[in-house]
């Protein structure tokens, strides 16, 4: 297993080069010169001079590179030409923010969809399998941010149930340590902060979840109609196995293969959903980071994010090739 | 490039026709003798997932083209903008079918021609994806070796950031305009092609008839143009559907996060979308239509797509 999370590390520095070769270049090629590019309407020739010597814009281009390169494994992706503040230090502070609202996305499209899937792929042609096939085609093609905009009008500004922005409402004074809110109210033991996180993730995760719970109700589906017809299934049920041991044990672990792996694919649905509602409910994490940086166009913010977007999506992936080897065994050999 | 309707797909799939060369016979599959593309159209016509994507799409396509004939007004006009007051926005009425949206612009107008905006983006971001992706695509399978694995790392290299990102990141670059838009777009794509293409080259090149065509001397450029890449137009055409779908709705998002199209008299709906947020509660008919039209527009394309794939494909049918 370690063998194969080398390797997989491994494969994964040439992509990580190349990118840094194409944003490096990125910023290159912005019309015009590069340091009027980047403090746009706020250039001024002592301002383009001044970011002139601290981006080295005056020096080769390779000098460039590589300076580029060494203040990036030194973990340095830059300043906000906005706020100065490093680039990478706004994304640790913000990506719990994320991570919270993802995470909890992820787990009600798995805890909502594999039941779903499971239930239409043993109800084939049924009016309910009819129902749950549709929604989830409906699912896949509505906008994460026009569900977003739906669900606040309707719960939040007509029927009043939820809040309308923000991860948690200012009146509480919560202590933060982790900046997962709600990790942090259970650490702190301040349960009406668990509550209130909990209350303004509702919204957005149901709305970045979506796509994700639709595309998994459907494979799960297709894998467990699969599944169904195999000789083991039947055999297990020959010999007179209940029919919950051979739903868990013969089918579901069978059939939760794809699911997985589609679970790492969604990881960057989650991600560009995630900048998309976020920036719909003010939730403060990276993706409305990104949407004021893109306003703003701060460049190097951009720059850092799309680094850093690839560095996540890369190790989610890799978590999930591991997942997979544990669930199963015929990966972990071949 | 038109839209991959039902009569079109005959005309496309001419190419990959048996009877043009001996060794594409293999496909006459379907038992009732016919080929794979009048067995797909068969298929296609019977089924209802295919009618309803088609009859969406349709719809789309005309109303975009007859957009100015369906309406009395300019789009962007802001003609009544005296009508729209902080609190309010005018709703139906005799003169505007819809109201009017928050700008004073008939909302009826607003979206017909919206469809129209829509149509173009996807149109020709998906045919940007298509053909770079394809061309990629075709040379990596076809030359193999360093080609190969220098456009193999390549697509890697895309396919390492998320493609709404990936777009954000080249619309970004190249500034607020229509061609930002779709080139950020179809670059998103170029992976998705290039990878499809270079899969079906590499696997068909492993099949029967290609090993026939070898054994006879026929050049390998002739091979790759002429039996290679027709069987590969199936699953292009279905991804480019399906692909029509997700550029709409990336249009819109891109429109979302500020980096559409900058002249706001171009109606656009992911625009209008945003643009309807602050006037939600007086006037919720502004977000609603939009979104609605974004999601129908993509229902369509994604049922015509699956169905096609289905019917190209009778061995994916559950």
């Amino acid at each position: 297993m370690l063998r194969f999370v080398l390797r997989r590390l491994a494969l994964l520095v040439p992509v990580l080069v190349g990118l840094s070769v194409l944003l490096f270049a990125w910023v290159r090629a912005l019309p015009g010169d590069p340091a009027r590019a980047l403090l746009g309407q706020r250039a001024t020739p002592e301002g383009i001079a001044r970011v002139n010597e601290v981006y080295g814009f005056n020096e080769p281009i390779l000098v460039q590179y590589f300076a580029y390169v060494k203040a990036l494994l030194s973990g340095d992706f830059g300043r906000s030409i906005r706020t100065g503040q490093p680039v990478l230090e706004s994304f640790v502070e913000k990506f719990p923010a994320t991570l919270e609202l993802g995470l909890t996305a992820l787990l009600l499209a798995v805890v909502v969809g594999v039941p779903l899937g499971y239930y239409a792929a043993r109800h084939q042609g049924r009016f309910l399998d009819t129902a749950i096939v549709s929604g989830s085609l409906l699912g896949v093609v509505t906008p994460v941010f026009f569900l977003a905009i739906l669900l606040k009008l309707v719960f939040a500004n007509w029927l009043g149930w939820l809040p309308t922005s923000l991860r948690q409402d200012v009146r509480i004074d919560a202590t933060h340590i982790t900046n997962f809110y709600v990790l942090d109210g259970i650490l702190t033991r301040e349960w009406d902060a668990v509550w209130d996180a909990l209350v303004h993730l509702v919204l957005p995760s149901v709305a970045l979840a979506t796509i994700p719970l639709a595309i998994i109700v459907r494979i799960t589906r297709a894998a467990v109609a699969e599944v169904v017809n195999e000789d083991y299934v039947r055999t297990a049920e020959s010999k007179g196995l209940s029919s919950r041991v051979v739903s868990r044990r013969h089918i579901l672990r069978n059939a939760l293969l794809p699911v997985v792996t589609t679970i790492g694919l969604q990881a960057g649905l989650l991600l560009s959903g995630a900048v998309l509602t976020e920036t719909v409910f003010s939730f403060n994490g990276i993706g409305q980071y990104l949407f004021q940086a893109i306003g703003q166009r701060d460049y190097p913010v951009l720059q850092g994010f799309i680094l850093f977007i690839a560095l996540v999506y890369a190790l989610i992936n890799l978590l999930v090739d591991v997942l997979y080897g544990v669930i199963d065994p015929r990966v972990r050999v071949s | 490039m038109t839209i991959p309707l039902p009569p079109a797909a005959g005309h496309v799939g001419d190419p990959g026709d048996p009877g043009r060369g001996p060794a594409t016979g293999a496909y006459e599959d379907d038992s009732k003798g016919l080929s794979l593309w009048k067995g797909a159209w068969h298929r296609l016509r019977r089924n209802p997932t295919a009618i309803v994507g088609a009859v969406i799409v349709l719809v789309f396509v005309v109303i975009s083209i007859i957009a100015p004939l369906l309406t009395p007004y300019e789009p962007g006009s802001a003609a009544w903008s005296g009508q729209v007051t902080p609190t309010s926005v005018p709703g139906p009425s005799e003169e505007h079918l819809l109201g009017l949206d928050r700008f004073g612009s008939d909302l009826y107008t607003q979206l017909l021609f919206g469809a129209r905006q829509s149509l173009i983006y996807g149109v020709v971001s998906t045919a940007i994806g298509l053909s770079v992706g394809a061309v990629m695509g075709i040379v990596a399978g076809g030359l193999g070796g360093w080609v190969d694995t220098f456009v193999m790392r390549l697509v890697d290299i895309m396919l390492s950031i998320p493609s709404l990102l990936l777009a954000v990141s080249i619309a970004a670059l190249l500034g607020q305009n229509a061609y930002a838009v779709m080139i950020a777009i179809g670059a998103a794509q170029v992976p998705i092609f290039a990878r499809l293409l270079r899969g079906s080259m590499l696997s068909q090149a492993k099949s029967d008839y290609v090993l026939a065509a070898t054994a006879l001397g026929i050049k390998r450029r002739k091979i790759v143009l002429g039996h290679i890449l027709p069987n590969a137009v199936g699953p292009t055409i279905v991804q480019a559907t399906l692909n029509l779908a997700t550029a709409i709705i990336e249009v819109a998002a891109l429109s979302f996060l500020g980096l559409g199209e900058g002249d706001p008299a171009i109606a656009e709906w992911g625009r209008m979308l945003v643009a309807a947020q602050d006037r939600f509660e007086a006037a919720p008919q502004l977000a609603i239509l939009p979104g609605a039209a974004i999601a129908i527009t993509a229902l369509g394309f994604t049922l015509f797509g699956e169905a096609l794939r289905e019917a190209l494909d009778p061995r994916t049918r559950r």
